[in-house]
């Protein structure tokens, strides 16, 4: 039975990693849980349903909607709040995984619908994302191939939008109430995943012809990278193996 | 796709004399909307007054209007909520039941990519959907109607089937989406006011959410609304609608000698009056006796639809959540809680002891006496009266309650006080009350003879507490008159080594809640969940038949009791004679409650025996009239 709003106060907040380019990232908190004497007999279940209740709704403390808590209760001390019900204010500190998506900032989603007017996907499978036809780059041309609907880059007939693909694109606003991103896929950097990361080199190519080869080997490299980090906060490491790996390759072949 | 629509240009000669591919269209409905912004709206009226022409559509104009929709599919994205509130408003006030398929298609389908393009649109479609879940109010009468006849059952069809597959679709492109309907759909659930028809199809709806791809996410919230709304239901049943004019005299309403008139009458009339016209009589104009009933009829099939899916288990754990805290805590409730029972009597295993448990626990270690005599009433009516329970779970469930009594008395050392242990006097009564149902069945087996014996039933009896003279006197006489035909508890032999039994005492106990007569699952009244539950239930009647063997064999000295049994005899060869089994259990309810001495100032006839309450709730039923 719960009993009373328990208030929840957040005193610090630390980043302590950003978890890829979905968006969340991990946070260490340091938290005090009021209880209501009446559940002081399960101290532990009463704190886990008070992080319970945060889950997939947004936060303005943490500036952010929690998506997993991890608490850890230092001391079996509570501080004892005086007053008509003698509130425990349990002090704990919690690992909080949290997506905030703030606009200019690049996510990852999956597309679960295309229509000649939009694109809309699905972030870590509870955040919706829709891109309106103006946010569209004309750079993608709408097509129904084989009674499927894609997007496909008028530059790079592999560079397809369809239903199921990773996309990238940039945060144009975010619904707090009911967690809905506006994005957008004006911005170079953004459209397939998968043929951001394999083609970004090539892409970076283009740009930077004038150079030497042996130059451009490493600054690509390096361009690769630094994009790869602006669009991916932490890239894992598994990631850049492949980009290194795909790198190898092509010196080999020249 | 490709839509080109020769009408228009007839239909609307505002429109250039083109015909329209619907990428043009598109083009023109988001000029419409943009211009709107910046303050022209011509076109924009003219797309809200096409959407908002309602009445008598002819085909062209149905065709303009899917037209219009389609190409606000495709421009959603231009519409604000500031600017555009008048199509809007519009869109939103359209209902599914108005219009054909090709309408509700292009309906649905402005409503998913609203919902999509924009948090702010999410509840405002959803809202809109739900509504959808009954007819539009302002020509219910029509529809109440419609909907009997073949062709409203098709609309019904193909309306709902389009909102939930719509739920569903809009649910894909916002996962969140099922947080929103679930509160949504609780908060227009209809109240107890609204007509029958109505209601349960709402209630069809919210059931059918619950078995639906959402149902992990908003299930359980949709099971605890509709058993609100029983209970809301049920408690506006007051008893004195059960108990109407002619029953209204006596000391106090709930007693049965209140019917006893009605007995005469039914006995005069020589048994032509059956069950049927005895609900007629109770509910006949009872409207929202009539909707609970329709209500329970809905929830039992749709339990059974559970079992047959396999998840009736997670159901039933909602439901026990929802029922500690609805209806075990409503004031007598009356019918909402078969629900339960017959849940229990889809899977006796599992929900049936998890049902029994749940209720020793609150008896057990529960808070709020109310609470836990509510619990053990429960407890007691459930046991008693489910066929489905197993004679040893019976023993092992009793065993349990005769332990807490036990300790309970062990540590006490007063004398009679009603109030003050009133939970014990409530499980003393509850472990009578089961014994008088389930006592021949226990001690035909050796072995829950023996566990039976083992339990310190005497000792709970003879304690100085004196259960025996607090608990209600008809349920004592009749346990005693059966463990003394039975030989399994060394009792004594009348009544009278207690003196007189009084009610007052039992009514103290009770309280003012009157919890002492609380029997829950006493035969259920209602019309059309009673075949439900019939096949699983235990009337007086079937347990009183096997005594009577018995006692006929050991003594027939009481001119009473072989009447009773002639009686009984007669109705039991007539199968189908439910009514008979009513009628002769009202024989026994009749007398069942009231002090032996008051008999008399009632009916104005004499007892031979104080005999057991097959209900104790006047209310009770026709079953035992």
């Amino acid at each position: 039975m719960k009993i009373g709003r328990v208030p929840l106060t957040h005193d610090k907040l630390k980043v302590k990693a950003p978890l890829g380019g979905m968006g969340a990232q991990e946070q260490s908190t340091n938290l005090v849980v009021y209880l209501h004497p009446s559940i002081a007999n399960c101290v532990n279940d009463s704190i886990l349903r008070e992080l319970s209740s945060l889950l997939f709704t947004y936060n303005e403390t943490f500036d952010g909607v929690v998506l997993a808590y991890d608490p850890n209760v230092r001391s079996n001390l509570a501080k004892i709040l005086p007053g008509i019900h003698p509130y425990l204010g349990v002090r704990l500190k919690a690992k909080l995984l949290l997506f905030s998506p703030k606009p200019n900032k690049l996510l990852e989603g999956e597309v679960v619908k295309i229509s000649r007017q939009s694109i809309h996907a699905v972030i870590l499978g509870f955040s919706s994302a829709v891109m309106a036809d103006e946010d569209i780059r004309d750079e993608f041309k709408y097509k129904v191939k084989h009674g499927k609907e894609v997007f496909v880059s008028r530059h790079h007939k592999k560079h397809k939008i369809k239903v199921g693909t990773i996309i990238r694109f940039l945060v144009k606003s975010f619904d707090e109430e009911i967690l809905h991103v506006s994005g957008s896929l004006v911005a170079a950097n953004t459209g397939c995943a998968r043929w951001l990361d394999t083609n970004l080199e090539e892409w970076s190519q283009a740009d930077s012809t004038t150079r030497k080869r042996k130059d451009r080997d490493e600054k690509e490299q390096k361009t690769a990278d630094d994009k790869l980090m602006a669009s991916r906060d932490m890239p894992s490491l598994k990631k850049d193996d492949r980009i290194k790996k795909l790198k190898k390759k092509r010196k080999e072949h020249t | 796709m490709g839509i080109e629509l020769v009408t228009q240009q007839t239909v609307l000669p505002d429109m250039d004399e083109l015909s329209f591919t619907d990428l043009e269209l598109d083009y023109h409905v988001r000029n419409a909307l943009k211009a709107a912004v910046q303050g022209d709206r011509d076109f924009y009226n003219q797309l809200v007054a096409v959407i908002h022409h309602k009445d008598r559509l002819v085909p062209e104009e149905v065709a303009l209007l899917v037209t219009c929709l389609k190409a606000l599919t495709g421009a959603v994205s231009c519409v604000r909520i500031v600017h555009h509130q008048s199509l809007l408003a519009a869109i939103f006030g359209m209902s599914l039941w108005n219009y054909g398929t090709d309408v509700m298609d292009a309906l649905v389908e402005v409503l998913t990519s609203l919902a999509a393009s924009s948090g702010q649109y999410v509840d405002l479609c959803l809202e809109m959907l739900v509504t959808n879940f009954m007819p539009p109010s302002s020509s219910s009468a029509h529809f109440i109607e419609f909907l009997k006849q073949p062709r409203g059952l098709d609309k019904k069809r193909q309306v709902l089937d389009r909102v939930h597959s719509t739920f569903q679709d809009i649910a894909n492109l916002v996962p969140l989406t099922p947080l929103r309907l679930e509160k949504i759909t609780r908060d227009r659930m209809p109240n107890i006011y609204t007509k029958e028809p109505f209601i349960v199809m709402y209630v069809e709806n919210m059931l059918r959410l619950e078995s639906g791809a959402a149902g992990k996410l908003v299930g359980g919230s949709m099971l605890v609304a509709i058993m609100d709304r029983l209970i809301d239901l049920d408690v506006e049943i007051a008893w004195d609608d059960i108990l109407q004019d002619d029953f209204s005299k006596g000391i106090f309403d709930m007693e049965l000698e209140d019917l006893e008139g009605f007995s005469d009458h039914v006995q005069q009339d020589g048994n032509e009056l059956t069950r049927e016209s005895l609900i007629q009589r109770f509910f006949g104009g009872n409207l929202v006796a009539e909707k609970l009933d329709s209500l329970l009829v809905l929830t039992f099939e749709h339990l059974e639809s559970c079992r047959e899916s396999g998840r009736l288990i997670q159901v039933f754990e909602t439901l026990l959540q929802s029922f500690q805290k609805t209806v075990l805590t409503a004031y007598k409730s009356k019918f909402a809680q078969f629900v339960m029972f017959y849940a229990c009597s889809l899977d006796p295993e599992n929900c049936g002891k998890m049902f029994a448990s749940t209720l020793v626990n609150i008896f057990v270690s529960g808070v709020y006496p109310a609470w836990r005599m509510s619990a053990v009433s429960y407890l007691a009516s459930y046991l008693s009266r489910a066929k489905f329970v197993a004679p040893s779970f019976v023993a092992t469930t009793l065993e349990s309650l005769v332990k807490w009594c036990f300790d309970y008395c062990n540590n006490q050392d007063g004398d009679i006080n009603a109030k003050a242990h009133k939970v014990f006097y409530a499980g003393c009564q509850a472990i009578m009350y089961v014994l008088c149902f389930r006592m021949r069945s226990m001690i035909s087996v050796p072995r829950l003879r023996s566990q039976l014996l083992l339990m310190h039933i005497e000792d709970i009896l003879r304690h100085p507490l004196k259960p025996l003279q607090v608990c209600l006197p008809s349920i004592v006489e009749e346990f005693l008159r059966l463990a003394k035909i039975n030989q399994i508890f060394a009792v004594p032999d009348t009544s009278a080594d207690y003196g007189m039994l009084e009610s007052e005492l039992s009514r103290a106990f009770g309280g003012v809640e009157r919890l002492d007569m609380f029997f829950p699952f006493d035969p259920c009244l209602l019309r059309k969940s009673d075949r439900f539950i019939r096949p699983n239930f235990v009337y007086w009647s079937m347990v009183r038949s096997s005594y009577y063997e018995d006692e006929e064999d050991e003594s027939a000295s009481d001119e009473d009791i072989d009447e009773a049994g002639i009686n009984m005899a007669d109705n039991i060869s007539d199968d189908e004679g439910n009514a008979h089994f009513d009628e002769f259990d009202y024989s026994l309810d009749k007398m069942s409650i009231t002090p032996r001495d008051s008999s008399a100032k009632f009916g104005g006839r004499i007892h031979g025996f104080v005999q057991m309450p097959s209900k104790i709730r006047p209310s009770t039923s026709p079953e035992s009239l």
